[in-house]
This record gives C-alpha cells, sequence and structure tokens, in this order.
C-alpha cells in the first residue's frame, strides 16, 4: 500500500464526480427534498415525523453511496480501467481506501447539509449533538459504499447493479426497525433484521437522536457497522482479480 | 533493462481456455530484448488473450510465460510493463490529462513525463478536454500515453494504429522505433498485413496457433512473395495442404 497511490485514487474519485454537477445536485438535494414530503405526509402526526425523520438523516448517505459505488465500480471493471490498474503497482487497498475517502468527504457534505436542512429548518428534534449523527451517517456511507463495492461484483450491466438497490437495500430498510419497532415485526424477521448492518445503524441513530447518547447498546452498535465495513472491504478485495478467465 | 541481445518473452508451452473453449493451443516462442515483434493474424484468431497472458492478468491453463526473466504479472514486473488494450481503458469522465496525471502517480512517474507522453501520441491541442468528447482514435491515443509514462522495459500494444490516420501511424511507428532503440522491447498486434513491414520480427497467428516467427525479410524470401499479406496466405494455404 502506499499513501500516494491511494491519495491520487480518492482525487480522481472526486474529479471524476466533480465533472457530473447533476449527480452532485442529486446527491445532495434529494435528501432535503424527501425529508421536506415526509413533513407534509405526517403533518397530522409530528411524534412519527420525528421518530423516523431523525435517523433517516444519518440513513439517507448509506442508500446514495450504495448506488453511487455499485455504479462506479462497475464502470471500471466494464471500461477496462480496473484491468489496466490491476496490471499496475496499484495495491487492492490503495483502490478501495481511495474510494473510502472520497465518498466519506462526499458524505461530510451530505450529511452536513442534510442534518442543518433537517434540525435547523424542518423542525426535527436531536437530542444528541448534530455532530453524532453526522458522524454516524459518515460511518453509514462507508457501509453502503462497501456493500456497493461488493455487489457491483455480481453485476454485469448497470441495469443489474440499480436493481441491487430495492434488493438488497429496501429490505434492510423495511427492517431495521425505521417504520415499525422490531418487537412488533413476526418472530422470523425480527431474526433476519438482527443480521443486517442497517439495524444496528438505525439503533445507534435513534438513540442519538432520541436521548442524545448511544445508550446501552451503543458498543455494540457501533462495533457491528464497523466490523461489517471491514468484513465488506475485505470481500470487496476478494473480488478484484488481478488475473481473469 | 538495455538490449542485451537477450531475450524479453519467453513462452512455452501455453494453453489457454476461455468460456471453456481452447483460445492458445501450445504456444512456444521467444521474443528478442529491444526489438518491435509484431503480432499478426485475423480478428479472434487470439492475439489480444496472448498479449493478456504476457503481461498477466489472463488465467492460463498450462505453459510458461517469462516476462523480463520473472513469472508474467509478478508485482516486480508491475511498474516495468506498459499495457495498453484494444478497447481504450483511461476514464472517459476525465481529461487526458487528469487522466495521465492519475496514471503517473499510480506508476510513480515524475510529472514531467506527463507532458512528454502527451507530446508522443500529439494530443497536445485536446490534453484538456474530456476524453469521452475525443474522437476514437484520440482515445486510443489517449490510453496509450498512459503506458508511455512508467518508461516501461516492455510495450505490449493491442492494435495501437486501428483507425488512425495514415500520417498518425506513421509517426506512431516512428516512435515505436525510437522506443526499441532506446532499449524498450515492443510487442504489437496489428490485423493488418502492412504493418508488419514495420516490425524486426514477427509472430503469424492464426486459430490460436503460431503458424510463423520469422523476420519480414526470411518470410519473403521463404515464400518468394513479395507481399507479405501473399507471404501469409501461402503459409496458411501451405499448412492446409498438408
Amino acid at each position: 500500500m502506499s499513501a500516494r497511490v491511494t491519495w491520487a485514487t480518492a482525487l480522481r474519485v472526486l474529479t471524476q464526480l466533480r465533472r457530473d454537477p447533476r449527480t452532485i445536485v442529486l446527491l445532495l438535494g434529494v435528501p432535503p427534498f424527501l425529508l421536506t414530503l415526509l413533513k407534509g405526509a405526517y403533518h397530522q402526526d409530528p411524534a412519527t415525523f420525528q421518530h423516523v425523520g431523525g435517523p433517516l438523516v444519518g440513513l439517507f448517505p448509506f442508500t446514495t453511496m450504495f448506488v453511487v459505488t455499485s455504479i462506479t465500480m462497475l464502470r471500471e471493471r466494464t471500461t477496462g480501467t480496473l484491468e489496466r490498474l490491476m496490471s499496475l503497482p496499484l495495491a487492492k487497498l490503495d483502490l478501495l481506501f481511495g474510494y473510502g475517502i472520497a465518498f466519506a468527504a462526499v458524505a461530510v457534505v451530505q450529511a452536513v447539509l442534510t442534518s442543518a436542512y433537517a434540525f435547523g429548518l424542518l423542525g426535527l428534534d436531536t437530542a444528541g449533538p448534530a455532530a453524532a449523527v453526522v458522524a454516524l451517517a459518515v460511518g453509514n456511507a462507508l457501509l453502503g459504499m462497501s456493500l456497493g463495492l461488493f455487489v457491483s461484483a455480481f453485476a454485469r450491466t448497470e441495469f443489474q447493479a440499480v436493481q441491487f438497490m430495492p434488493a438488497i437495500v429496501f429490505p434492510q430498510l423495511l427492517l431495521c426497525g425505521l417504520f415499525v419497532a422490531r418487537d412488533q415485526m413476526i418472530g422470523v424477521l425480527q431474526i433476519v433484521a438482527d443480521t443486517m448492518p442497517l439495524t444496528y445503524a438505525f439503533e445507534a441513530l435513534q438513540s442519538v437522536t432520541t436521548t442524545g447518547t448511544l445508550g446501552s447498546r451503543g458498543a455494540l452498535d457501533v462495533s457491528v457497522i464497523a466490523g461489517s465495513i471491514l468484513l465488506l472491504l475485505a470481500l470487496g478485495a476478494l473480488t478484484l482479480r488481478r488475473r481473469t478467465p | 533493462m538495455a538490449a542485451g541481445g537477450g531475450t524479453a518473452i519467453v513462452v512455452e508451452g501455453l494453453r489457454v481456455r476461455r468460456g471453456g473453449r481452447p483460445v492458445l493451443h501450445d504456444l512456444s516462442f521467444g521474443v528478442a530484448s529491444g526489438s518491435v515483434t509484431g503480432l499478426l493474424g485475423p480478428s479472434g484468431c487470439g492475439k489480444s488473450t496472448l498479449m493478456r497472458a504476457i503481461v498477466g492478468v489472463q488465467v492460463v491453463e498450462a505453459g510458461r510465460v517469462e516476462v523480463l526473466g520473472a513469472d508474467a504479472g509478478s508485482p516486480p514486473l508491475r511498474a516495468g510493463v506498459g499495457y495498453v488494450t484494444q478497447a481504450p481503458s483511461v476514464y472517459g469522465d476525465l481529461s487526458v490529462r487528469e487522466n495521465l496525471r492519475y496514471f503517473a502517480r499510480v506508476l510513480g512517474a515524475p510529472a514531467e513525463r506527463i507532458e512528454a507522453a502527451i507530446g508522443t501520441v500529439a494530443l497536445g491541442a485536446q490534453a484538456d478536454q474530456v476524453v469521452g468528447s475525443l474522437s476514437g482514435g484520440q482515445k486510443a491515443r489517449a490510453s496509450l500515453a498512459t503506458a508511455l509514462l512508467g518508461e516501461p522495459d516492455l510495450l505490449v500494444l493491442d492494435e495501437p494504429t486501428v483507425g488512425l490516420d495514415p500520417v498518425l501511424r506513421r509517426d506512431l511507428w516512428a516512435t515505436f522505433r525510437e522506443l526499441a532503440a532506446a532499449g524498450t522491447t515492443l510487442l504489437v498486434s496489428s490485423h493488418v498485413m502492412e504493418e508488419a513491414e514495420h516490425c524486426d520480427e514477427l509472430l503469424l497467428m492464426r486459430e490460436g496457433e503460431l503458424l510463423a516467427e520469422e523476420s519480414p525479410d526470411s518470410l519473403r524470401a521463404r515464400s518468394g512473395r513479395e507481399r507479405l499479406d501473399e507471404a501469409f496466405l501461402a503459409l496458411i494455404e501451405e499448412r492446409e495442404a498438408r
């Protein structure tokens, strides 16, 4: 591994993103837009808006970085740039960490803007500091990125990669406790939810926004998020092959 | 590595299957250091697969590929072997210069190599244009430029002159000759026999097999044909008659 190559990769990914202003506008604009819709939809039930909206601020980066990374990585594979990189003195970790740094930077901007809008203008409350929500959001961005990186190896086309979003992200959003508390689900789904990393991300966000601290399960939540990122990055590295059939 | 009359590439008993189908059947040959070797044959004959095996990105079934004294694709070779795929493998959403800057950093090549490579492929006027907006030939040259950054000892170029205008093609071949004179070994593939003229040695391939490994002059003398495309045809007919 080399700091020079990792850093160069992060800058390259950010330069590519800069070339695509429409994607930047969507990345930064869609979360506040969706929160506004949610406020309007729950206008007779502000308590539920607080319950769903607060954690949602920190969950957006998970879904956006999942899609952005799986498509970007798929492009690296299909345009031959990945094959070129694999024939150069670049460590797989240079590539993975380069992506990580670039998308974490984007996630910081996205989460800061979204939480400033949500907690400042939209009337959402957080018991804990907004900075903690942003920090968890960045963790979730890295989680989405590493998951997207790994599953992109199983997509041949961009159509397939986009379909991984409803297939892999939506079940986690539905079962993590955002819409229905987990203890009210049928038993088997509670077990399924316990195996999904987003469940722990939601739990941590909910705890911070409602009680102000990570709570008694905070250590578990944070270690599951961090462990999942590392595991998925390791699995992602396995899908980067120097030699292909 | 300077041209010392040594062998840059040694291939022995190389067999490759792709998609369950044999693509290379038991190939053996050598490529001399500091030479320009042309890999010629029709589309689909296995040229690209052979080049992938030499660069070390191809899973091989059997055989040995040794490059610059090491196993093909081994870590020490990654800085010393330049590889240009047939489809341009550069980032379409970056400019030519941004692409080169990135690959130069990956290679650890000094920044002045970037301008030199741009000059070599004659993309000075397009250097700040986004690659996606360039013509096919310009994209191919941008891709070629990235392989020149590290001043590699071996350059493996898959159809680098396809779709280029004749003047540029001539200039590129002149560049290849200069690189070889400076000690770089070049393996250049083409499906156009006219290109064979520029090479020191030829590897003629057909359907995954090597038909000949010799210089253009020797091929002419052996076949009794002045034109290399006719000589290649004669070679195929001779083999099929057997």
